[in-house]
């Protein structure tokens, strides 16, 4: 048994292990794949820290854009701390050897993204998410950090408000295990897959971790903003990195007109195509003015991935875009050290909701959060371990019961396809849970998300085997998905305005008065979910 | 709609491999048709799968003996789809990573010793840009042919790793890297160039084992295949 087991190896769950590591502890990183295919190596953009080594910058001016594009839910307090040490963080992150884009001189490079008044991002070519998080697993193997690799956590074990561990599947054997722990780092990610089919994120992005933390008694809040990437391929939803139009590209009407300023916080642009493509017209990035030199060297995955998936070279043709869901803002309520309303369980990164980008995240804050973030819930579990020391479990209920219903999944009847039902999940979301919505349409889908709830014993799996049954795992991940569709639908039929990524036809007006600083909060008590928003005027 | 062929294995059944033809849409990506042979025909179909944009390096597998990622591979009419090499099978193309990624500690395949002061120059960085867009698909180590006779071999991945670290200005250790990799490492490599072929990044493993070949002696130490040419010769 570890100290502190982590789960989840993408950027904020390698931070946490590294930070707890150094101060001596023992660490185990338990994940569903390998740390390395962790939805950070999709990060291209960049990581935000006003270093100033391009334009002129402050940490000031990255506290006001980051606090003007939260919409009132951003913490100022945790805004501060995440920007005070964002320089502190690309030089541990150069101490480890990331390797950054340079200037002449051997400074970080530093490039404009959506949303902030200066050149703020530092980035590695587009693989800015994929080169730190590389580097980071590399550090974390050099230090003996224990990897857990492919074992899908089912549910945290916690007795008398403790986290004590966790149980998870064994993926290759099939096998359920109980893990113990002196503290935990939920670092799992979002779930921005309930939007299957329209979104930027991995397949393996279905919000396990958040699911787990709001069933084991934690709070999530925020629930209801889901930022829109304005600029993904039209037939597959893959990312089109905000850089694109941070280095001067268009978009494009059918008409082949303008329609936004391209630089515009996310929501805004994300909007804006939006109610072009409802009016008929099909949206388009054009960064032919670019240049074919400009454009191999800065957005080479773009052009790769614009070719292989709709045919057409960046460098030649316009580039027919949709926006699709990308990164989720809400999650697990944390306390200003990051642990939730479980003793000993810390979370991280954007399966947590840490109060820094509020309605609306700005590109470049996401990897920042992660590093600083991560860092410090790694440093807070080591602390706690150490404090409170490691606890046996009283009774093996949770592993037994995980046990029996793993063995019990076979059994399911599977009558109802689940994987048409997961398709239809991602369907009605985009269109009705998506850029603009309205309580018909959120109703709607409520009805048949709980429907779905219903008719889960009827669903099942084809595949009996116990081996790398993976049939099975993304049964369990769409229960996981239904569970956290209904949060999300009630918290969204509830917030009755429009406020950054949260836009309500039926209510098209921030509304301060009601819903200024007020955070939507969702939590089970015997299994019945409860919402309320807080301190709702 | 095109057909291909997909090897697939199961321990505890009978036959334990087989082959099985589906038929798929032409046009799309392999993995889109593995995803939709899965959720549309055959939920027991095994394979990794992740990013869908040739980042996460989840869902290599061999095409007709070729290494490619089946999320930017557009299959043709009777291609032949099986698991990578040099791993244990445990379910169709869903291999044991594990033995693979292990290179990597063999290899120490990390900064060792960080160099304080030290400053990285665009060039700097330029020189090893490529080996970091490194995505750990092991489509390299399923081609390299040493590993047929020698499964203690280090392999590409891990080596330009290596070569990416001992190139990189902020590195005080070349030497302890250097030391690492003499064993099952730099001279095992018969510079075939498989691995360079199936990069589905662009990278060129067989070039960075020869610039650590170059460091290595360099460094004092001597290539083992000459050594044994040499005493052939005196004992002749």
């Amino acid at each position: 048994m570890s100290d502190i087991l982590v789960i989840g190896g993408g950027g904020a769950g390698l931070c946490a292990a590294i930070a707890a590591k150094e101060t001596g502890a023992s660490v185990s990183v338990l994940g569903k794949t390998y740390p390395t295919r962790s939805q950070t190596s999709m990060a291209q953009g960049g990581i935000n820290a006003a270093l100033g080594n391009v334009g002129e910058d402050s940490i000031e001016a990255h506290i006001a854009d980051t606090l003007r594009s939260a919409h009132t839910l951003g913490d100022e307090n945790m805004i501060r701390r995440l920007c005070e040490k964002a320089p502190e963080a690309i030089g541990w992150l150069d101490s480890i050897g990331v390797p950054f884009s340079r200037l002449e001189g051997g400074r970080v490079a530093q490039r404009r993204l959506g949303g902030a008044g200066s050149e703020r991002a530092c980035y590695a070519q587009d693989y800015t998410g994929l080169k730190i998080l590389h580097t980071l697993y590399d550090r974390a193997l050099g230090m003996g950090v224990e990897f857990l690799d492919e074992l899908f956590m089912l549910n945290f074990i916690v007795e008398e408000g403790r986290v004590l561990g966790v149980t998870a599947i064994d993926i290759g054997s099939g096998e359920v295990r109980a893990i113990g722990a002196k503290s935990v780092v939920v670092a799992t990610g979002g779930y921005s897959g309930l939007y299957r089919g329209f979104t930027t994120n991995s397949s393996a992005t279905t919000g396990d971790g958040v699911a787990a933390a709001v069933r084991a008694g934690c709070v999530l809040s925020d629930m209801e903003f889901v930022q829109f990437h304005p600029t993904a391929l039209k037939r597959s939803g893959i990312l089109i990195s905000e850089s694109a139009r941070g280095a001067g590209g268009y978009l494009l009407n059918s008409r082949g007109e303008r329609f936004i300023d391209e630089l515009k916080p996310r929501d805004v642009v994300a909007k804006a195509i939006w109610e072009q493509i409802e009016s008929g017209e099909d949206v388009y990035l054009d960064i032919r003015h670019l240049g074919e030199a400009f454009i191999e060297e800065n957005l080479p995955q773009e052009r790769k991935l614009a070719k292989l998936y709709e045919g057409v070279d960046p460098a030649t043709d316009l580039i027919p875009i949709k926006p699709v869901a990308h990164y989720t803002m809400g999650g697990i309520e944390v306390d200003p050290n990051h642990m939730t309303k479980v003793k000993g369980l810390f979370a991280a990164g954007e399966c947590a909701n840490a109060y820094v980008h509020g309605a609306n995240r700005l590109g470049g804050n996401s990897l920042l959060e992660t590093v600083v973030f991560g860092r410090e819930a790694g440093e807070g579990a080591a602390l706690f371990a150490r404090e409170y020391g490691s606890v046996s479990p009283a009774s093996s209920a949770q592993f037994e019961k995980d046990r029996d219903f793993v063995a019990a999944i076979p059994q399911f009847t599977n009558q109802i396809d689940f994987y048409e039902k997961r398709d239809f999940m991602g369907k009605i979301f985009y269109r009705n849970v998506g850029i603009v919505r309205g309580e018909m349409g959120l109703k709607g889908v409520l009805a048949a998300i709980r429907q779905m709830q219903k008719e889960l014993p009827f669903m099942g799996i084809a595949d009996k085997s116990r081996e790398f049954n993976t049939n099975l795992l993304e049964f369990i991940e769409f229960g996981n998905m239904v569970e956290l569709a209904e949060i999300v639908l009630v918290s969204a039929i509830g917030r009755n305005e429009s406020r950054g990524a949260h836009q309500r036809e039926d209510f098209p007006a921030e509304d301060d008065e009601k819903f200024g600083g007020v955070h939507s909060l969702s939590w089970k008590e015997q299994g019945v979910l409860c919402n309320e928003f807080e301190g709702m005027r | 709609m095109i057909r291909i062929k997909i090897r697939r294995f199961h321990a505890r059944r009978e036959p334990q491999e087989l082959v099985q033809e589906w038929e798929v849409k032409e046009g799309s990506t392999l993995l889109e048709a593995l995803t939709s042979i899965k959720c549309e025909k055959d939920p027991t179909l095994t394979f990794r799968s992740g990013c869908r944009s040739s980042v996460c390096g989840s869902c290599a597998v061999r095409v007709n003996g070729k290494e490619v990622l089946a999320c930017a591979y557009k299959p043709k009419e009777g291609d032949l789809v099986e698991p990578r090499r040099f791993a244990k099978v445990i379910k169709d193309l869903a291999v044991d990573e594990s033995e693979a990624f292990k290179t990597l500690k063999s290899a120490k395949a990390w900064l060792g010793e960080p160099k304080e002061d030290a400053v990285v120059t665009p060039e700097d960085e330029k020189r090893t840009e490529r080996q970091s867009d490194c995505i750990l698909c092991s489509s390299c180590y399923s081609a390299c042919p040493v590993l047929e006779t020698n499964p203690a071999f280090l392999g590409p991945f891990a080596l330009t790793r290596d070569w990416r670290y001992v190139a990189d200005p902020r590195e005080g250790d070349i030497k302890g890297k250097i030391d690492t990799i003499q064993q099952n490492g730099v001279w095992d490599c018969t510079l075939c160039g498989e691995c360079t072929a199936v990069c589905p990044q662009g990278i060129d493993p067989k070039s960075d084992i020869l610039m650590l070949r170059t460091k290595s002696t360099q460094m004092g130490h001597v290539d083992p295949n000459m050594g044994s040419f040499g005493s052939f010769g005196l004992d002749f």
